[in-house]
């Protein structure tokens, strides 16, 4: 068969399914009437978009309540502090996980596997709720410190198998070659391969850090006021509750705004650095 | 003596590959049995000392939930479990459906499916879930037909439905980027050939590219499957009762945070130990013979 006439006649096949499909849908009534129960109430939710509320409530958006540190800033600032103090976790166990020794790769190797296996929300509950029944002195500590603890031993989980895939992405002839020319096996670690390997780590780096600022929005579960707790307490401040969805589609273009240039940035280092033609 | 040594770590490696349907749950029951004897007798009764009693068998009727259904703690934490394993279910087979729908809208010449789809995958990608879930849940109610509410609402759990909705919208972007990444990661020059035997179009995407890509595309799904699992814990927010919610009734009653949590731990670990074996499973006996 052609290739011409393949296309034409797919063309034809998938006219007469979309015809059909219409006269079906324009028949019945159910359609008709979602149709225009849709479309009236879209009017509304545009026509009472809370383009007020969202300017209103600015600052507490970005900043939180006044006198203390929130919103959007909470958010970026848990993420980053999250991010580097994972970072160093998860190098000592990514290291220890390529370990030949048993007893440095089996504690990582049951950390990483534990911490990979049980959902994020369950790693912040054990250490937002179990320390607090321990003693007093720690009843006083913020819940925003143990939520950073919580994240940098789960992305530290993350980080330790993001750095055992970059060494080994780095070759073994290196190693070999660093060993023959007379540097120890730390030496060679050091200064070849962990070099050659963060190079190659960094858009897995980024995309790391985008997916802790989505997940810093389970700070909600504990009632830290980052950027979902200030739309959540928004939206049950209104009365009317048309506004609702519109501060909800806020919260998720914000989010998308912060997320999505950090995504495109990882994925054109990928092909700047030339990472997925290993 | 190294040699003697050496040839026995062969022959161990070799006896736990073989049993190693045997080995594998006797060794988790020796490491439970270790953390049961070493962490708790020692750890938590003697330095910490924390009193610890499973009482699961007595209901305390503190909140709400439990007064309305009259459960026992151990009926609600079985009846967490079964919820979500039946979240992740039902949400894990529209969410395939879905993503295979987003992912040939991807690789189709049609410019506008292919920007809308695109346009989908990186929106859902870029968003936190639970600003998803509290979207459908409290935000979409005006827009909904009625024919589609009337459904909803007579569901015996709303907030499932809109859990299910959510969970399944999130994970479909993920889904669809894998399935292309799988078929696009099947040679050309296969495409190419096949049509050079005189195959047609849809008889090799049948016979010769799809086999290879599904083989492919099989454990990511898996994983991907496994992520739903464990992000299905996240409607509790909007109140279904599943594993996470029920742990937290468990602790909210009885103040036993330890035991709630422990409990909740050592089931999804099970859960996922479960679904990640399978995969290692998978790859061993049918990913052997791809080499690209």
């Amino acid at each position: 068969m052609s290739h011409a006439r393949t296309k034409r006649l797919t063309n034809i096949i998938l006219k007469t399914i979309t015809f059909v499909i219409l006269v079906l849908l324009f028949l019945s009534e159910i359609f008709f009437s979602s149709i225009t129960h849709f479309f009236g109430n879209f009017m509304v939710v545009v026509k009472s978009y809370p383009y007020r509320i969202i300017a209103n409530n600015m600052m507490f958006f970005l900043f939180g309540l006044r006198g203390k540190i929130g919103g959007i800033t909470l958010t970026i600032l848990v993420a980053a502090v999250s991010l580097s103090l994972a970072f160093i976790t998860g190098i000592v166990f990514g290291l220890m996980r390529y370990s030949r020794r048993w007893w440095l790769s089996y504690p990582a190797i049951g950390y990483i596997e534990l911490i990979r296996a049980v959902p994020l929300i369950l790693v912040i509950f054990w250490f937002c709720f179990l320390p607090p029944g321990l003693s007093k002195q720690l009843k006083d500590v913020s819940r925003v410190y143990y939520a950073i603890m919580a994240f940098v031993c789960f992305t530290g989980a993350y980080v330790a198998e993001i750095v055992r895939a970059g060494i080994m992405s780095v070759g073994k002839g290196q190693m070999e070659a660093a060993r023959s020319t007379g540097l120890t096996h730390t030496q060679a670690m050091t200064y070849i391969i962990l070099p050659q390997a963060l190079k190659n780590m960094i858009p897995s780096f980024v995309n790391q850090f985008v997916s802790l600022i989505k997940d810093t929005s389970l700070l909600w579960f504990v009632g830290v006021m980052e950027f979902t707790q200030t739309i959540f307490a928004t939206s049950n401040r209104e009365v009317n509750t048309d506004v609702t969805m519109g501060l909800y589609f806020f919260a998720a273009v914000v989010y998308f705004f912060i997320c999505y240039p950090l995504t495109a940035s990882s994925r054109w280092l990928e092909r700047r650095l030339g990472v997925g033609e290993r | 003596m190294k040699r003697k040594i050496h040839d026995l770590k062969v022959e161990a490696s070799i006896f736990i590959e073989r049993h190693r349907f045997i080995v594998f749950p006797l060794v988790l029951i020796l490491i439970g049995l270790f953390c049961y004897f070493v962490l708790y007798e020692l750890l938590i009764v003697k330095v910490f000392n924390i009193e610890i009693k499973y009482e699961l068998n007595y209901a305390v009727y503190n909140t709400y939930y439990i007064k309305a259904t009259k459960l026992t703690y151990i009926q609600l934490y079985l009846s967490g479990v079964y919820t979500t394993i039946k979240i992740s279910l039902i949400s894990i087979v529209i969410a395939m459906s879905l993503g295979t729908l987003l992912a040939v809208f991807r690789l189709s010449r049609v410019k506008i499916l292919d920007i809308f789809a695109k346009a989908y995958i990186e929106f859902m990608r870029n968003t936190p879930l639970l600003i998803q879930i509290f979207f459908w849940y409290y935000g979409t109610d005006l827009l909904i037909p009625d024919f589609f509410k009337k459904w909803l609402y007579g569901q015996t759990s709303t907030e499932f439905a809109y859990g299910v909705i959510a969970l399944s919208i999130y994970t479909s972007a993920f889904i669809a980027e894998e399935i292309r990444a799988g078929i696009q990661s099947i040679p050309k020059e296969q495409m190419e050939a096949s049509r050079a035997q005189g195959l047609s179009f849809l008889q090799a995407m049948r016979l010769v590219i799809l086999p290879q890509a599904f083989r492919i595309v099989i454990p990511p799904l898996i994983s991907q499957s496994l992520n739903l699992t464990k992000n299905s814990s996240l409607v509790m927010a909007i109140g279904v009762v599943e594993l996470m919610a029920a742990s937290r009734f468990l602790y909210e009653g009885t103040y036993r945070v330890f035991e709630a949590l422990t409990v909740t731990t050592v089931i999804y670990l099970s859960l996922s130990l479960l679904i990640s074996f399978s995969i290692n499973q998978y790859n061993r006996y049918f990913l052997k013979y791809i080499r690209y």
